[in-house]
């Protein structure tokens, strides 16, 4: 009965593993041909390529584990989905009704374990409420901030014997729990007339576009505006990143551009963005001379950390919609001189070029130089899923994507481990697509199990790992920050063979050393395109990731290389 | 600030610690809290005293609402209203203690529920403030006990929240 109400919920894939507990559930998935599962080989990995997919495709992903261990192994890809606000349904099995409370064998409170990481959570206990069930959490997880729903069924609910009359409700109505639509008009009018008034502009999007399916309104608005743009790290490809009105990434390791932007703005607009503390720096000297206007469709999210002087609680798409229609009509011009000033000191900031690239030496491969040649190969048109670290930055950094839903990374956790099953969730979804993981060392050993599911069904992932011989982004902050002290961050004596290990799984693995080397043997690894394979490129292992904020400072304050600060 | 935010919940297995977690999670502060059933059994009432500047208050209402299991609620601090509190303590009382209390008891509209011949329980409603000059007022006396319900409230006049 759960497998049909997922199908006539419309699901097509779900991600998981079987145990005790849900062992009817999987016997009806073996009974049926609608519902495709995909066997991982760690509760984690199904979550993340739930995960994966949901980003990639906007709809939800799903997840079917079993009680105690596969519950709570699932439970850090719930936090990962919660964080970034991801439509996720994560199905638990749970011991039988009779037993919970008493200790029984692999049972855990998964309710109240996953209680502060899920946007709601169901347990059934009756086997007619599981149509209702499903509707509502498919329900919840998608509308207004998606996020998680855990569905908790004990063994018995699932029971076939119990019969019941199945009807799947067409929708569902909840008295506690409604969809803000519209922004408030009056509001939306004040906004548009400063943002119309502005002298300094600068529009600041994130993953609330994304999410709210607002790519090309917000591109449209951005446009008409002639005002530059900042995508957040959840946000990019929101607006083209190649455009020129766009400044790139901003925040801790945004450019120099941006963050200058930001600072010396006088509006700043932001649309579903949260003001988080990667990309503000110190709240206090947040944007002194701005007004902010913030839009987003959870009012819990506005003023949490900075006050917004308008705020707009609604929909990215209808509000954008009613301000291109305001702004149609409105008197107030904008004041083109002022712009084109604007636009003058942010082209002096730019020519900073503060991603700009120093080659190394001895034909030593440089970690952005990888990501430049992946972009150059994949014509930027790849989806690209990473994992947490440097090499995330230097995706996000030099990676150009122009279009939503390409870049997938864990934002608001930073999840180590996520990116590689979420290529493979991306794979699935898309399964002609190019589907890259970025990858460092260090993550790619969290969750390099789901090789063996990549084999088993067939998903030419292409791993390509920045392989510093180190924790990178930890090693980077003790080199800043704890004198060079590496407590725990190197373990090049200990890496394993990665070549070894993607042929021990089946696949084939590429090791590139030299930059003279890098363009040729990524492009013979990209042409195998029916072939999951695992590139190796040896980096400089002294990099740092920079721009980069400092602490305690305001948005204007970077360290801009090793030598050079702001 | 003192602020009392009254909460109509569904009346369901979890959606107390969902409040309670709220709480806790998001590191704001309970002083006290009151729940049961409304004449409607399908809803709770809940009412939370809390204490924080408008700010954190307006976090807390906004979180609040979005937990799915609230249906409604209202800062009753906001406007006019009326607070009670019930507390049951149990004091020594002997000798010239005995009508010491009684006669702070009578002040304070309080009622003594039980006696035997050494102890008084009494029951004092009111303010959360007029409880705690109860308290003051019998410093001096042996209090063995006490237990307070914490803060229950209606908004005054029209004003009614209901689903």
């Amino acid at each position: 009965m759960l497998i049909r109400a997922l199908h006539d919920e419309g699901v097509e894939l779900i991600y998981g593993y079987p145990g005790g507990a849900v062992l009817h559930i999987y016997d009806a998935i073996f009974n049926q041909d609608k519902v495709e599962h995909i066997l991982v080989r760690h509760e984690q990995a199904a979550t993340h390529a739930a995960d994966g997919y949901a980003r990639a495709t906007g709809r939800p992903g799903v997840v079917l584990v079993t009680s105690g261990p596969g519950a709570t192994n699932a439970v850090t890809g719930i936090a990962t989905a919660f964080m970034d606000s991801i439509p996720m349904i994560v199905i638990s099995g749970q011991v039988d009704s009779s037993l919970i409370g008493s200790d029984g064998f692999q049972e855990t409170d998964m309710v109240g374990i996953s209680r502060p990481i899920v946007k709601h959570s169901f347990m059934v206990q009756n086997p007619a409420d599981i149509p209702n069930i499903v509707k509502k959490a498919f329900y919840i997880a998608t509308t207004g901030r998606p996020g998680p729903v855990v569905i908790d069924i004990p063994k018995d609910v699932t029971d076939p014997s119990k019969k019941f009359k199945y009807s799947y409700p067409e929708s569902v109505k909840l008295r506690s729990y409604s969809v803000p639509a519209k922004g408030h008009t009056g509001q939306i009018k004040k906004a548009v007339e400063i943002l119309l008034a502005a002298k300094r502009p600068i529009l600041y999007t994130g993953g609330g576009v994304i999410q709210g399916e607002g790519s090309a309104l917000l591109t449209e608005l951005t446009q008409k505006l002639g005002y530059p743009i900042t995508n957040t790290l959840m946000g990019l490809g929101a607006y083209p990143a190649t455009d020129k009105q766009f400044l790139g990434m901003l925040g801790m390791h945004g450019t120099y551009e941006a963050n200058m932007a930001m600072h010396f703005s006088d509006v700043v607009l932001g649309i579903g963005v949260r003001f988080d503390d990667r990309v503000t720096n110190t709240i206090s000297k947040f944007c002194p001379g701005a007004k902010i206007l913030h839009v987003d469709i959870d009012p819990a999210s506005i003023s949490k950390t900075v006050a917004a002087d308008v705020p707009i609680v609604g929909s990215v798409t209808s509000v954008i919609e009613d301000m291109l229609e305001l702004i149609k009509s409105s008197d107030t011009k904008i004041d083109r001189k002022a712009l084109d000033l604007w636009w003058k000191q942010i082209d002096g900031w730019r020519e900073k070029d503060s991603l700009k690239v120093v080659p190394a030496e001895n034909d030593v491969i440089k970690p952005q130089q990888v990501i430049q040649c992946l972009y150059e190969i994949t014509n930027g048109d790849a989806y690209v899923s990473s994992d947490v670290g440097q090499h995330q930055m230097f995706a996000a950094q030099y990676y150009k994507f122009d279009k939503p839903r390409r870049w997938i990374n864990s934002g608001g956790l930073g999840t180590m481990g996520f990116g590689f099953p979420a290529a493979m969730g991306v794979q699935l979804a898309f399964p002609d697509a190019v589907s890259v993981c970025v990858t460092g060392e260090g993550s790619f050993q969290m969750n390099l199990q789901e090789l063996a599911t990549c084999l088993q069904y067939n998903l030419p992932v292409k791993i390509v790992c920045l392989n510093n011989q180190a924790l990178g982004m930890v090693k980077q902050w003790q080199d800043m920050q704890y004198g060079g002290r590496y407590s725990h961050s190197t373990y090049a004596e200990s890496l394993p063979d990665f070549i070894k290990l993607a042929e021990a799984y089946g696949h084939v693995g590429m090791r590139i050393e030299k930059l003279s080397e890098l363009k040729q043997k990524m492009t013979e690894a990209f042409a195998l395109k029916d072939r999951l394979v695992f590139i190796d490129v040896m980096v400089d292992p002294m990099e740092h990731v920079y721009p980069m904020a400092i602490k305690g400072g305001s948005m204007k304050d970077m360290i801009l290389s090793k030598t050079e600060r702001t | 600030m003192r602020h009392i935010i009254s909460i109509l919940l569904e009346n369901e297995p979890g959606a107390l610690s969902r409040v309670v977690g709220l709480f806790s999670q998001r590191n704001y502060n309970i002083e006290s809290l009151t729940v049961a059933p409304t004449e409607d059994h399908t809803l709770s009432r809940l009412t939370i005293t809390t204490v924080g500047d408008d700010r954190k208050i307006e976090q807390i209402t906004k979180h609040l609402n979005k937990l799915v299991d609230v249906v409604k609620l209202v800062d009753l601090t906001e406007g006019a209203h009326i607070e009670r509190e019930l507390m049951l303590i149990k004091v020594k009382a002997t000798g010239a203690q005995r009508d010491e209390v009684n006669r702070t008891a009578d002040i304070f509209r309080a009622q003594i529920v039980d006696v035997t011949s050494t102890i008084y329980s009494i029951q004092v409603v009111g303010t959360s403030a007029k409880l705690d000059a109860f308290l003051a007022a019998i410093n001096g006396i042996t209090i063995l006990e006490v237990a307070r319900t914490g803060v229950s409230g209606v908004s005054r006049g029209e004003k009614v929240l209901s689903v």
